[in-house]
C-alpha cells in the first residue's frame, strides 16, 4: 500500500471514504465518493488512479491476508467497474479522440480486468480512440478485431503468471499481423522480465507509464522475418512444458495418493477436502508448467513462498507443500529442468522454516485445502 | 593437321626465347621491375594494342593492370607471394582477370583471364536473389494482416524501398473518395483519401475497374496531377508508371510508382520484377478486401444473434454471461433476453435456453425463438401459454431441433422482488438467499419443439434485497474438467459455489460462476455456457450509478 502512504491527504481522505463504502457495499456512497473527488478539483485521471485503484489493490491484500470474504472482493470489484462506468459517461470527462487507435484487452482465461479497464479511460481521457476489448479476450477475437479495426498498439493485460503460454500467443499473434504490443499486470513478473522474455515491444508497471509509452510511438513489428513462438523460448525444443500440461491429472492423482499413504488422517477426508487438496496440487502443477515455459527459478519459488504466507495467514501448516514436491520430483525424475525447479522450491521452503516461520506439520488437518485462491 | 615444322620453330625464334605460352589459349604478357614489356604473346597484342616488346607497360595496359604490376615488383614483396594474388579490372568491354606469375631476373608473367560471362552471371545471380528475398519478404509482410489500410500502407512503403524512389497505391474509389497510401524512399506510408477524378491520371480509371484488361504503362511524367505527387517527393518526376493490382477477380488498386531525375530509368527486367510485386499485393488487397466485405456482413447478420448486454430494469437488476462453445464463435445454441415491463410497474420477461447444438446453424434458431418470445410478450402472465405457442411454431418450422428453455416474470414490489418461474425441460433456477442457503426452484416443464403437447408448472417465489435467482445452461454444469481431469463440474458444485455468493450483485455471482466453470474446464473443450443473474438490489437507490436511464433496456 505504498500508494496510500505517499498519497497526498487530501487523496488519502478520498481513499479512505472509497474504502469504508466499498467494504460495506454501498454502491452509491462510493459513487459518490468519486464524483465529490471531482467537484473538488481532483482531475479524473488521478481519481481513477489515485483514488480507486489503491482501494482495488487493497482489497486484494486484504483477501489474502484472509480479512476480506471472497463475496466481499467480488462486491469490491463490482461496484468499482461500476463506479468507473459512471465516471466514464460524466458528461465533463467526455474526449473527443485526437491521438491514435489503441486495443486494450486481457488475455484468455485472464478475469481481473480492472487494471485494463483504469488504463482504457486514462487512454480515453488523454485523447485516444480506445477499443476496450474487456476481460478473457480469445486471441482469435483479438486478431479479428485487429484485421477488421486496426490499431496503433494493443495494449494486454494479464496477473495471473498461469497465463503467461496465453499471452505469448497473444503477443506473437498481435505483432504478426503488425501490430506492436505492450504489455502490463503482475504476469509479467515485478521488473517486466517475463513481458522481455515474451517479445512484447514494452511493459509498463502502471497505467501512467503505458500511457506515455503509447505516446512515444512504436516502430511497426518486422514482419518480414516471419518470427515463430520458438525462437523466442528455445528451451521449450525439451517439451518438458508440453509433457508437464498435459500429464497434470496424472501428477495430481500421483502426489493424491502419495499423500493418503503418507499420511493416515487424509484418508479420512470429506469429499470436498479432498478436492480442494487435489486443486491445490493442480495449481502447484500449473506454475510448475509455466516456470518450465519461461525456464524461471524464481517464477516457482516465488509462488511456493507467496503460497506458504497464504497458508500460515489461514493457520494452514506450510510444511504440507514438502511432501507435494517430493512426489512431483519423483514422478518427474527424468525431467531435468522440472527436477531443477522442485530442488529450488524445496530449498526455499526449508529455509523459510527454519527462519521460525510456522513450521507446520502432518497434523489431522486437510493439507492444502487452504491453498486455493478461493479458499 | 599438325603445321609444317619449320613454321613454327621460326615463329618461336621470332617472338620469343622461352615462350611456350605463345600458344597458351589466353593473352599472356611479360613486364620487368621497370615496367616495361618484355613479351608478349599475338592474344596479348591483340588485347592490348601496341603491347610491343621495349615499351612501357603504361602505354598499353589499362592503369588498374600497371598498378597491379608495380605492387607485385616492389621490392619488398616475398617473391613467394606473387602468384597467390589474383587482380581484376576491364579491358574494353569485357572485365579480365589478370594472374601474375614471377620469371627469371625478376620479371613477372601476366595471364589475363576473360571472366566478362561469368561476372556478368554473377551479378544477374545476386539481383536475382535479392529480388527473390525481396519477394519472400513482401510476402510475408503483405500476408500479415487482413486490414485494408494496412495492406495499403505496406505496399507503397515495400514498392518505394525497392522498386522506385516514391509508391502511391490507389484503392477503388468509395463514393466519390479515392483511398490512398504514399511512401517514399522506404519511409512510413501515410495513408489518406482524395477527392479527385481518376481519369486525370492515364489509364487510373480502367486500371481501377479492372477492366478492360490493362497492362502496365509508362505516362507522360508531365500529365501528373499534384494529387498523385506524394508529399516529401523532391524533384521532378523523371518516369511514372501505372501498374494495375491484379486482385481475385475483383480489381484491388493500382501501384503508381515514381522515379527522379536522379535515378535510372526503368530496366526490362525491373519491370517484370514489378509486375511480380504488383501480382502479390493485388492478391493481399483483394484479400484483405474480402475479408472486411466478409467480416462486415457477418456483423450485421450476427449482431441480432449476440447475446444482449443486460442493465437494471424497472428497479431490478439483470446480469447475463455467455461464453460460446469455440474460442472464435461469438454465438453459439445458448441464449437469453430480458424483455422490460410494458409500464414500470408491470414485469419484465427474463428468458434463457438452450437450443440442441451449437455453433451458428443452432444460433440461427436461437435467433427465431428469441423474435417468436418476442411477439409473444403480450401474454407473458401466461408461461404455459407462451410455451405451447412456441412449441406449435418450432414443430410447425422446417428445423429439426429441440430447445429447453426458462422463463422467469420479475416485478419489483416494495423491496423486494416477484419472480414467477417456468422452467420447460431446463435446469432448475436456483436461488441464492442472504443466509448463504441456495434453493433449487421446483419448475418442471416439457421441452418445446419436440412434442405437440406441452406441459410446465410455474412456480413462484420472493426474492429480498440482496439475494440473487440464477438461470443457467447445463454447459456450465457439464463442464469436463477438474483437477483430475474428468470430472463434471455438476450441480453440487455449483450449489456449494453459489453458497458463497450471498449478497453479491448479480454481475458478480455471474463472473465468479463463469470463472470457476472456465477454471474446472482448464482449457478443456465445453459446450456453450449462458448465465443469468436476477437481483433484488440491496438498497433503495434506483440506478444509483449504472449511467442508463431508469427502467430502460438497452440491447
Amino acid at each position: 500500500m505504498t500508494t496510500h502512504a505517499l498519497a497526498a491527504p487530501r487523496i488519502r481522505g478520498y481513499q479512505d471514504l472509497l474504502w469504508t463504502a466499498v467494504t460495506e457495499r454501498d454502491e452509491h456512497a462510493a459513487a459518490e465518493v468519486a464524483f465529490s473527488a471531482l467537484d473538488d478539483g481532483i482531475d479524473a485521471e488521478s481519481v481513477l488512479l489515485d483514488v480507486i485503484a489503491p482501494v482495488q489493490a487493497r482489497v486484494g491484500t486484504e483477501w489474502a491476508a484472509n480479512r476480506l470474504s471472497v463475496a466481499q472482493e467480488h462486491a469490491a470489484s463490482a461496484i468499482a467497474e461500476r463506479i468507473i462506468a459512471a465516471l466514464a459517461h460524466h458528461p465533463s470527462l467526455r474526449t473527443t479522440p485526437h491521438l491514435g487507435r489503441v486495443t486494450v484487452a486481457c488475455v484468455d482465461q485472464e478475469w481481473h480486468v480492472l487494471p485494463a479497464r483504469l488504463l482504457a479511460e486514462v487512454l480515453t481521457l488523454r485523447g485516444w480512440q480506445v477499443d476496450f476489448l474487456g476481460a478473457q479476450v480469445p486471441t482469435p477475437h483479438l486478431i479479428g478485431h485487429l484485421h477488421s479495426h486496426g490499431a496503433d498498439v494493443v495494449a494486454l493485460s494479464s496477473s495471473i503468471p498461469t497465463r503467461l503460454p496465453s499471452a505469448h500467443a497473444a503477443i506473437t499473434a498481435c505483432q504478426a499481423v503488425g501490430v506492436p504490443v505492450l504489455v502490463g499486470g503482475a504476469a509479467f513478473g515485478p521488473d517486466g522480465r517475463y513481458a522481455r522474455l515474451l517479445g512484447a515491444d514494452a511493459w509498463e508497471p502502471d497505467a501512467r507509464g503505458a500511457a506515455r509509452r503509447i505516446a512515444d510511438g512504436f516502430p511497426v513489428p518486422y514482419l518480414a522475418g516471419a518470427r515463430q513462438q520458438i525462437d523466442d523460448l528455445p528451451h521449450l525444443g525439451d517439451q518438458e512444458y508440453t509433457l508437464v500440461a498435459r500429464s497434470r491429472p496424472q501428477l495430481v492423482r500421483a502426489v493424491l495418493a502419495q499423500l493418503e499413504s503418507r499420511f493416515p488422517a487424509a484418508a479420512h477426508y470429506t469429499d470436498q477436502q479432498r478436492e480442494h487438496t487435489a486443486q491445490d496440487i493442480a495449481h502447484i502443477v500449473d506454475y510448475l508448467g509455466v516456470a518450465l515455459y519461461v525456464d524461471d527459478d524464481d517464477l516457482f519459488t516465488g509462488f511456493l513462498a507467496w503460497t506458504a504466507g497464504i497458508l500460515d495467514a489461514r493457520g494452514v501448516p506450510a510444511g504440507s507443500l514438502r511432501p507435494v514436491l517430493d512426489v512431483l520430483g519423483a514422478e518427474l525424475k527424468d525431467f531435468p529442468r522440472s527436477i531443477r525447479l522442485l530442488d529450488q522450491a524445496r530449498t526455499v521452503l526449508d529455509v523459510r522454516t527454519a527462519a521460525g516461520h510456522n513450521p507446520g506439520a502432518s497434523d489431522d488437518r486437510p493439507a492444502l485445502s487452504a491453498l486455493h485462491p478461493d479458499h | 593437321m599438325a603445321p609444317p615444322k619449320e613454321q613454327i620453330a621460326t615463329r618461336t625464334h621470332q617472338r620469343s626465347t622461352s615462350a611456350d605460352w605463345a600458344m597458351a589459349p589466353y593473352p599472356v604478357l611479360v613486364a620487368d621491375r621497370a615496367g616495361a614489356v618484355v613479351d608478349a604473346n599475338p592474344a596479348a597484342v591483340l588485347l592490348l594494342d601496341g603491347a610491343a616488346r621495349g615499351t612501357a607497360l603504361s602505354a598499353s595496359a589499362p592503369s588498374w593492370l600497371v598498378r597491379a604490376h608495380e605492387e607485385t615488383t616492389r621490392p619488398s614483396r616475398p617473391a613467394a607471394d606473387v602468384d597467390r594474388q589474383v587482380f581484376r579490372g576491364e579491358i574494353g568491354a569485357q572485365s579480365f582477370e589478370a594472374h601474375p606469375t614471377p620469371a627469371q631476373d625478376g620479371n613477372v608473367v601476366w595471364w589475363l583471364v576473360d571472366d566478362t560471362d561469368r561476372r556478368l552471371a554473377e551479378v544477374e545471380l545476386a539481383t536475382e536473389r535479392e529480388r527473390t528475398t525481396f519477394l519472400a519478404e513482401a510476402s510475408n509482410v503483405l500476408l500479415a494482416s487482413l486490414n485494408t489500410d494496412r495492406c495499403m500502407q505496406a505496399t507503397a512503403q515495400l514498392a518505394s524501398r525497392h522498386i522506385a524512389d516514391a509508391a502511391v497505391v490507389i484503392a477503388p474509389a468509395v463514393g466519390r473518395n479515392l483511398p490512398m497510401a504514399y511512401a517514399v524512399g522506404g519511409g512510413a506510408a501515410v495513408r489518406g483519401t482524395v477527392v479527385a477524378d481518376p481519369d486525370q491520371v492515364p489509364g487510373l480509371s480502367e486500371a481501377l475497374q479492372g477492366f478492360p484488361p490493362v497492362p502496365s504503362r509508362w505516362i507522360d511524367p508531365a500529365t501528373l496531377p499534384d494529387w498523385v505527387l506524394p508529399e516529401g517527393f523532391n524533384g521532378p518526376v523523371a518516369s511514372a508508371s501505372v501498374t494495375p493490382l491484379p486482385g481475385h477477380g475483383v480489381p484491388a488498386g493500382v501501384l503508381i510508382l515514381l522515379r527522379s531525375t536522379g535515378s535510372s530509368e526503368f530496366s526490362e527486367s525491373e519491370e517484370v520484377f514489378a509486375r511480380l510485386f504488383a501480382a502479390r499485393a493485388g492478391a493481399a488487397l483483394s484479400a484483405a478486401r474480402l475479408y472486411a466485405e466478409q467480416s462486415g456482413i457477418t456483423r450485421t447478420l450476427m449482431r441480432d444473434l449476440l447475446p444482449p448486454r443486460l442493465h437494471r430494469v424497472n428497479g431490478v437488476e439483470f446480469a447475463g454471461g455467455y461464453q460460446p462453445a469455440a474460442a472464435r464463435d461469438r454465438v453459439g445454441g445458448d441464449f437469453y433476453d430480458v424483455h422490460p415491463g410494458s409500464t414500470p410497474d408491470a414485469p419484465s420477461l427474463a428468458v434463457l435456453g438452450d437450443v440442441c447444438g451449437k455453433g451458428l446453424d443452432a444460433a440461427v434458431l436461437t435467433g427465431k425463438i428469441r423474435n417468436t418470445l418476442q411477439a409473444l410478450t403480450p401474454m407473458a402472465d401466461d408461461h404455459e401459454r407462451m410455451l405451447r405457442l412456441l412449441d406449435g411454431a418450432l414443430l410447425n418450422s422446417h428445423h429439426t431441433r429441440f430447445a429447453t428453455l426458462v422463463m422467469a416474470s420479475v416485478q419489483r414490489t416494495g423491496n423486494r422482488v416477484r419472480l414467477r418461474l417456468t422452467s420447460a425441460g431446463h435446469p432448475a433456477p436456483l436461488v441464492v438467499r442472504n443466509d448463504g442457503r441456495v434453493e433449487e426452484i421446483d419448475t418442471r416443464g416439457t421441452l418445446v419443439g419436440a412434442l405437440p403437447h406441452i406441459d410446465a408448472r410455474t412456480v413462484e417465489t420472493y426474492l429480498r434485497p440482496g439475494e440473487t435467482c440464477l438461470l443457467y445452461t447445463d454447459g456450465v454444469t457439464e463442464a469436463r474438467g477438474g483437477p483430475l481431469g474428468d470430472e463434471l463440474f455438476g450441480e453440487e458444485r455449483l450449489m456449494r459455489a453459489l453458497a458463497e455468493c450471498g449478497g453479491m450483485p448479480g454481475q458478480a455471482v455471474v463472473e465468479r460462476i463463469q470463472m470457476l466453470a472456465s477454471q474446472w474446464l482448464h482449457d478443456g473443450r465445453h459446450d456453450d455456457m449462458a448465465l443469468v443473474a436476477i437481483t433484488a438490489p440491496q438498497t433503495t437507490h434506483l440506478s444509483a450509478v449504472d449511467g442508463h436511464t431508469r427502467g430502460r433496456y438497452t440491447a
